[in-house]
């Protein structure tokens, strides 16, 4: 699945930082009929979970209710360099992730 | 006299339906169950959930939502979740998210889709378990859902 990730390059320690992620994906309602009139299943990024270094920072339980090719912008306190670590899955199992290095002044 | 004591009456009077509104504004009532179940009867509060939402949107498949708590995000004091519904969507429940003191600031900025004009409800849970929400009306023109695209 692709994704865009948006991490500032250097932080400053102890300071949130804004990350945004953008992921390609229909987020299919299972409202829908498809050119023939079968529903189409449903299918959703469910679970989204963000670490850095390792250490869980958001955790994101999305519905139907979120746009297809789901934006997400949040906070996350600068502490030590090193890496941010996307992970999320949807109903049909797809799991995707992305990753993100960010570095830290003091 | 009777004048004066005309006008502390009218007064009175008019001070009390705002008083009683403000008491009445101080919590938030929802039907909806999921939201019951979340609160399991502990009052949501108004206040400190700032719910950023077009006053009206063109197309209910798109619209971009802002949402903050106010709150130090300490250890002792943080956002533990914030619950996104939607009242008149078929799955009201939009989204969940989960915080933790890293995260800083309790913010989020996302895209969610309304099937028709409705009222959003934004609930925070709190570190020491008190709720807290807002709530935004949206007019929605096209809504999402209904068409075959």
């Amino acid at each position: 699945m692709n994704s865009r990730l948006q991490v500032p390059t250097t932080a400053k320690r102890g300071e949130p930082v804004e990350i945004r992620i953008a992921i390609q994906h229909p987020m299919e309602t299972g409202f829908r009929y498809d050119a023939v009139g079968h529903a189409i299943p449903k299918n959703v990024i469910n679970t989204l979970v963000c670490r850095y270094n390792g250490v869980e920072v958001l955790r994101a339980e999305l519905g139907s209710g979120i746009a297809a090719n789901p934006y997400l912008s949040f906070y996350v306190v600068a502490g030590d360099s090193g890496e941010l670590d996307f992970r999320w899955i949807d109903d049909e199992g797809n799991r995707g992730e992305a990753h993100a290095a960010i570095s830290v002044t003091a | 006299m009777k004048r004066r004591r005309f006008i502390a009456q009218a007064a009175g009077m008019l001070a009390l339906p705002i008083a009683t509104a403000a008491r009445a504004q101080a919590t938030l009532e929802s039907r909806l169950p999921a939201v019951r179940e979340l609160t399991a009867g502990a009052p949501i509060r108004v206040g400190r959930v700032t719910l950023d939402l077009p006053l009206l949107s063109d197309n209910g498949n798109s619209v971009s939502l802002h949402l903050a708590v106010a709150s130090p995000m300490t250890e002792s004091d943080y956002v533990r979740s914030l619950h996104l519904y939607a009242e008149r969507n078929p799955r009201p429940n939009i989204a969940n998210f989960f915080f933790s003191p890293q995260s800083g600031r309790a913010e989020i900025a996302s895209r969610i889709r309304l099937a028709g004009s409705q009222r959003v409800l934004a609930v925070a849970r709190m570190s020491d378990g008190s709720f807290w929400g807002a709530t935004a009306d949206v007019v929605v023109t096209v809504s999402a859902c209904m068409d075959e695209s």
